[in-house]
Formats: structure tokens, sequence, C-alpha cells
């Protein structure tokens, strides 16, 4: 009896080398796993980063923000409106369909019927179709952002996803909270092919042998994706050997990972912005620019950065990180309590006020730390603030009622461009043009909208880039927003996993690219 | 019988019908199911066009209303994340805690069983004063933070057991176990362990001073008078009247193990329903939130109902159909 139960334990052992010589396994655990396995039915970071591993871009951003070619090999502008790309050939979907440009053009029309994506692909007429492999991509207006929005543009299989199913129903609808074809089959062109999933609970990702990119070094042939929610479960998955790969890495345990034999953490500055709007419908104090300049002069941002984020983050004076075409050396972050005090008496609040604030505490890093940070800051100049704070399930629906006179808030661009930051968080609220759809400050300068507006057609990138900075200039001087900081992006792995080269700061790993010693 | 069960089943449906209202009536401050089904640059008409075709914007009643009428036909909503129908998701979620909870049963009865016998019969045995002063700390300790050092010595420092999920599964029928692969069995020690870390001290101390008081009694004194053997005045006797009291409070302490489930799966990303229900909180998935509070009301009123005829098995004297 002992004996068999060693050979069978020896069996399994013997097996499990085997299939170890053989295949290149990642076991790699998020925060969450894709929701659907239709590319188009949410846009968020969960699904492009699956985006990533089953279809391909067009083009894709590099780790220095700038662009390279995926399914298409090049591309050039060929008048203010349309921009032709020459698709790679000899790609083929994961159904054996070959990728031409009729995919292009059906995979754009279905983006503008997308109830998430229809928004960044509005200024897009269409696409048309040259021939087998050149596209043209046509803007209705000149749009300097073509290119950005190209990213995401993930080719899918028109033959595939066309027709209607064993229900009868169209293979290529979009349906948010029931079933469709597409929330359930996938082919595209990516390395990766979904051959299990279990939603919530594991999703396998098996390389397609036809795979295209052969000059990839990558070779990772199959992984396994479980969503850990709990931060703490996360990494105890990863210090325990159970998983390879952990993203995102909660702050409060950097230290001890670095420490780790044989683990790894990697963190790259992101762009993601945290800020805390003023709200001047709701308090005339924060009408005033001298009470709303000794707000932010209150508010020692590097020593949140330093301290709270335990220097994962980089304090901001502006909206856009270094590398964004707004970015303006010279707006640094300003704290000085001296300062604000006088600015305090100037407007005549030497005594203060009280005013409430909410902010989630489970959306961002250290949300509701960084809140009750500041609410500690703002007593030093007389400012008693009644700070809540809720989940994000509860947060949003609260921040738009704007039920408090300060709201926290953070902004990471779907186009990696400043102008994004402002149209959403800083134009004038308009109903009609969706403009200002976050700007619980109702902050309302119609010099800083003019410019944005003129910067959307203007697609010479030195003048767009003067009025950009123009903004964030007068955002600074206005004090228009409460600057926190630009939080980092952390991933941890094993020693053997070569991260570096596939993280970016839109925080969509290239797994496909990923090496494994 | 026949109507000790329909009244149960009456009962059942009214437990569920109270639940429905209640979860109905939190349903609105859990959150907005459309914010968590959209990225966060969508505009506004898009999102009321989409809460339209949902049905959110029609006033409560009628929402219920439209939610009674499809509960009948057993239908009780599409989980907006699984997009799938809720009771498919939870009937799929089931067996991992049906498991876990039947796992930490049985070494809950194992070890309290004869650990409140022994501590009955030799209070005065060092043994005993060890297991009663152990319970007492087993009891002050909350169930997270057990299931938390679990991980951190036998996973991270030991590297002996997994430190999440259910490992490898097969699929019998429908039902995925856990029970007939090693890795499976692996994966269940610690989440185990920390569920039933938190009734056992609680049975062990029920069972000694119910025996304690039993052994007490004139019968067990006549008994021993007989001089009947003392494995048999223990063991049949004394035990078997031990027994009542525990089957009542395991009955309801079953119902509390199924809500310690949340912490324990949390956790350990025990693929379950306490699991499912804190991500379905966390993500505003309303109607999958609503659905396992009712079946939750089912589980109970059906664990009620069985410990009620269990009961009358053991005590006869306990008529439940006579009661009207």
């Amino acid at each position: 009896m002992k004996g068999l139960r060693t050979l069978c334990i020896g069996l399994v052992c013997i097996l499990a080398f085997a299939g170890g010589l053989q295949a290149k396994t990642l076991k790699l655990a998020m925060d969450a796993d894709p929701v659907s396995l239709d590319p188009q039915v949410q846009l968020s970071g969960g699904m492009l980063q699956y985006s990533h591993m089953v279809f391909d871009p067009l083009i894709r951003w590099t780790q220095d923000m700038t662009f390279e070619p995926r399914l298409a090999k090049s591309w050039e502008r060929l008048d203010p409106t349309t921009v032709r790309f020459h698709l790679r050939k000899g790609v083929t979907f994961h159904s054996g369909n070959p990728f031409t440009a009729e995919d292009v053009v059906w995979t754009l029309e279905r983006l503008k019927r997308s109830q998430d994506f229809k928004g960044l692909f509005e200024p897009f007429a269409g696409a048309k179709a040259v021939d087998k492999h050149t596209v043209d991509l046509i803007t209705k207006e000149p749009y300097p952002l073509l290119l950005n929005m190209a990213t995401y543009i993930f080719p899918m299989d028109s033959e595939f996803y066309t027709g209607t199913d064993a229900e009868g129903k169209a293979k290529d609808a979009i349906v948010k909270t029931g079933y469709s074809f597409a929330n359930t089959h996938e082919s595209g062109t990516g390395k990766y092919m979904v051959t299990q999933r279990q939603q919530g609970v594991r999703v396998v990702f098996e390389e397609y042998e036809n795979y295209w990119d052969t000059d990839s070094p990558g070779n990772i042939d199959k992984i396994v994706l479980t969503p850990i929610k709990k931060d703490a479960t996360r990494v105890a998955a990863l210090l325990s050997g159970d998983v390879d790969f952990i993203m995102p890495v909660p702050p409060q345990d950097y230290a001890r990972i670095s420490r780790t034999d044989g683990i790894k953490l990697v963190t790259l500055p992101g762009s993601r912005i945290i800020t805390f709007q003023l709200n001047q419908k709701r308090r005339p104090e924060f009408e005033n620019r001298k009470v709303r300049q000794a707000i932010v002069h209150a508010v020692n941002n590097a020593g949140i950065a330093q301290k709270i984020m335990t220097g994962k983050a980089t304090a901001a004076g502006q909206q856009a990180p270094e590398g964004y075409l707004g970015y303006v050396e010279e707006l640094t972050p300003r704290y000085d309590l001296q300062k604000a005090k006088e600015l305090m008496a100037e407007a005549g609040y030497a005594d203060g006020f009280e005013c409430s604030m909410i902010a989630p505490n489970n959306r961002y890093v250290n949300d509701e730390k960084i809140a009750e940070a500041v609410v500690s800051m703002l007593g030093k100049i007389g400012i008693t603030v009644n700070l809540k704070t809720m989940p994000k399930a509860q947060y949003w629906d609260q921040f738009d009622a704007q039920v408090a006179d300060i709201q926290m808030i953070g902004w990471h661009p779907d186009t990696e461009d400043s102008a994004n930051y402002t149209e959403f968080l800083l134009m004038c609220p308009n109903k009609e043009t969706g403009y200002g759809q976050y700007n619980s400050g109702n902050y309302c300068n119609p010099k800083v909208d003019e410019l944005i507006k003129q910067c959307q057609s203007e697609t010479d990138r030195e003048k767009r880039a003067q009025m950009l900075k123009e903004v964030e200039r007068i955002l600074y001087k206005d004090a228009a927003f409460v600057p926190l900081h630009w939080q980092h992006l952390s991933w941890a792995g094993t020693e053997d996993l070569r991260i570096k080269p596939i993280v970016n700061v839109m925080n969509f790993p290239y797994f496909g690219d990923l090496v494994m010693e | 019988m026949f109507a000790f069960i329909l009244r149960r089943i009456l009962q059942a449906v009214l437990v569920m019908f109270v639940i429905s209202v209640i979860g109905f009536a939190i349903k609105h401050n859990v959150g907005d199911p459309v914010r968590q089904i959209t990225g966060i640059s969508v505009s506004e008409t898009e999102r009321e066009a989409l809460r339209d075709e949902l049905g959110l914007n029609d006033p409560v009643y009628i929402q219920f209303g439209r939610f009674l009428a499809d509960a009948v036909h057993g239908d009780l909503g599409t989980s907006f994340f699984y997009k799938k129908p809720a009771t498919q998701v939870i009937l799929s979620k089931a067996p991992a805690t049906i498991e876990l909870v039947v796992v930490s049963a049985l070494i809950i009865v194992g070890l309290s069983v004869p650990l409140g016998i022994f501590a009955a019969i030799r209070p005065r045995h060092i043994f005993s004063r060890v297991v009663m002063g152990a319970s007492i700390v087993g009891v002050s300790i909350p169930v997270f933070l057990t299931a938390i050092m679990g991980i951190y010595l036998f996973s991270i420092q030991l590297g002996w057991l997994p430190s999440f999920g259910r490992g490898a599964t097969l699929n019998l029928w429908g039902w995925h176990t856990g029970f007939l692969t090693l890795d499976g069995w692996l994966h269940l020690i610690l989440p185990s362990l920390s569920l039933s870390s938190i009734m056992l001290p609680l049975f062990i101390r029920l069972i000694r001073s119910e025996m304690m008081e039993v052994l007490e009694t004139e019968y067990i004194k006549y008994a021993w008078a007989k001089g009947l053997n003392a494995y048999r005045i223990w063991f049949v006797h004394a035990f078997k009247n031990t027994l009542l009291p525990v089957i009542t409070v395991g009955g309801v302490q079953l119902g509390i193990t199924i809500a310690f489930t949340i912490l324990t799966e949390t956790v350990f990303q025990w693929q379950g329903l306490g699991f499912l229900f804190m991500e379905a909180v966390e993500r505003s998935d309303t109607s999958l939130l609503v659905a396992y509070l009712m079946f939750v009301g089912l589980v109970m009123v059906v664990v009620n109902t069985v410990v009620d005829i269990i009961y009358g098995m053991v005590n006869p004297t306990v008529r439940i159909t006579g009661a009207a």
C-alpha cells in the first residue's frame, strides 16, 4: 500500500516535471479578470489588458510614449483628415480567417456603436478599405489624436462575428448585462487564445500556433489568470509561490516584496493624477481665488507622496505628468503653510470656516488616508473639514450629485493626452456637449474652454503644445483644483521573469513579449 | 408530518418574500450597477439610456412587481457581472461553500465530541484543562485573523499549503468538486480549519457542560449502581441525552457558519457563495445580491426543518406534527 502511494506521488512528480519542460506557464494574479471576451463591451483597464493578449491593435504605445507598428506596418498622413495604414500580410485570426482591411472597417463601425467606445471615436467618420492590405482612417475634422485612437482599434474577425448564433441572436451584438455570442467567444489575431474560462475564477490563455509576431522574444506558452481581489491574499499568493506575477501591488507591501529573495518589484511613474475639486457653486468661499490658492499652498502633497505613498508617487503641481504635451516644467508643487495663512487672511477668512469633503476608500491607492491627511492640513489654516469616505460602488453617484464641498477624483486620460484631463475635469460643465462631466468644482473659465476646443483640431504638434501649456498655466494661477500626485504603477513577479521591458504607463503589460528564463 | 411539511413550505415562501422586500430596499443603497458596467468616460446620456433599457428608472414598486412576477417562474434576474441568470451563478458557486461547510462540520464533530466528553468525564485532568483554556482563546480570535495567521505560517513561511483558491476541481455532473484531487484537499485544509476554529471551542464547551449535567442525573447514578460498564453509561446512556441541545444549537450555528464563510472565503479567495456575496456588494451586482439573500433564506428554512425532524427522531417525546 505504502509502496503504491509512493509510486503514485512519484508519477505525479515526473508528469509535472515533464510538463514543466515542455511548456512555460505563467501563473498570473490580477485584481480582476476580464468582464467579457468582447473587447468592445467595456472601456476599462482590465478589458484593455485582455485585448492586448487576445487581439492586436493597429499600433501600440511603447514605454517611452511613442507608437510602434502592430497589425499596421506603417502609416502616413494623406490629408488633414485622413491617415493611411498599410497592414501586415499573412496575419490570421484564431478562427483561421485571414486578416484584411475589411476587418478594420468592420471593427471601427462596431466601435462607433459601442456605448463605452463611441465617445472616443466620435471624431471619426469611418474607415475605408483601399485594397486588401491598405486602410484609410478618416476623421470628420482634422484630428490630432488619430494615432492615439488607433491604439484602441483591435481588429476583430468580421467573418467570425457576422451572422446569427444558435439562439438566433446576432453575433455582433454588444450586450453589457446578459448573454451574447461575443461575450463568450473570441477570435482575434493576438498571441493567446482563451481556452478555458470560469468567470471570476480563472481564465486560461494558450498560445495561438500561427501567431504572426515570430520576432518577439516572448516565450510564455500558457497564461493562467486568477483574479484575486484582496490585496493581502494576492501578495500572499506571490510570496508562497502559488502565482508568479501580480498586479497591482499594494504599497504597504513594497518593502516586503523587495526584501524577499526570488521576487522583484517593478514600478513606473504613472499618469493618473489624484486631485481635490473645490465646489464654487456650493461654497461662496471657494469662488475667491485667494482661498483656493491658500488651500493649494496648505496641502503638503510632497509629504503625502513621501509618507503615505512611501515614495511611490510623484507630487504634482499640474494635471499632466512629464512626457505629456501640456507639461510645464516650472509648475511645481507649492506647499507653503505661512503663505497659505497669509492668503486666507487677505481673503478675509483669517478665522477659517467649516466645509464637507467626500472621498472613495477603495478606488485609488490609499485614497482614504490621503483624504484624512488633507483634512488635517486644512485644519492648520482654520478650515474645519467633515470627511466622509465610502466604497467606489456608492461614490460616483454621490460625486455626480455633488453632495460635498470638496470631492476627490483621480483621472487617467484614455487618449494619453493632456487635453483629456481638462475636458472631463475642468471645462465648464455642459450637459449637451458632455464637457466637464466630472467638474464638481464648477470651475468655469471661457479662456480655458476656448483653448481646449481649438487644440482639438490643431494637428501641428508644436502649436498644440503651446495651447495645452497655456491651459496648465491658467489653471495653476487660478488654483482651479488641488493637485496631489501621480500614482505610480506597480508589478511584482519572480526573479526569472523579465518584467521591465513589457510594462508601460498605460498599465497594459504586453505579455506576448514576456520572457521567462 | 404532511401538515408540518406544508406549514414549513408556506413559512419558507413567507421568509423569502420578506427577504426579497428587504433585499430590494437595500438594493438602491448598494450603488449604481450602471456605473460598474460602463467605463468612467462614458457620457451621462449613454448611462441614462442604459438605465432605461435595464428598467432601473421605473418606480421601485414597478421594479419589485416585475421581480416578483419573474421570481414566481424561478427567474431571479440576471447578474450584471456574470451575464448569466443569477440562480445559475449561485448554483454554480454553491458546491464550493457546501464542501467547505461539510468539511468544517466534520472537523467540528470529529473533535468536539471526544474532547467534550473527555473534559466532562475527567474535568480535573491536565489535558481537559488545556483543552478548556485553549477553547477560551479560540473563541476570542476572529476568524479572519486565524485565516491570515494560517496563510502566513503554512503558506508563506513553510510553503506547505496553498494560500488561496480551490485548486484542481473535477466536474461531476455539473458539481465541481475538490474532494477527488489531492490538490483540492490541500486547498481545503486552511479554509476549513479557519472556519471550524470559531465553532469548535463553542461545541466543546457545550458538550462538556451538557454531559456533566447529565452525569449528575438520577438515572445515571442508577446505572452506576446496577454496575453497568462505564463506557456503556458514558456513550450510550449519557451521550444520547447530551445530544439534544447540541443538535438544536448546531442547527442555529450552521446558519451562522454560512455567515462566517463570507469572511473565510474572502480571505482565501474561496470561490463560493460568501465570496460571491462580497463581490456582488462591491460590484453593485444588485440582482445577484437579492438572489443570494433569498437563497440563504431558503437554506436557513431547510436546515431548521431538518433539525426539527432529527430532533423528533432523537427525542420521541417531542411531537412536531401534534402541535396545531
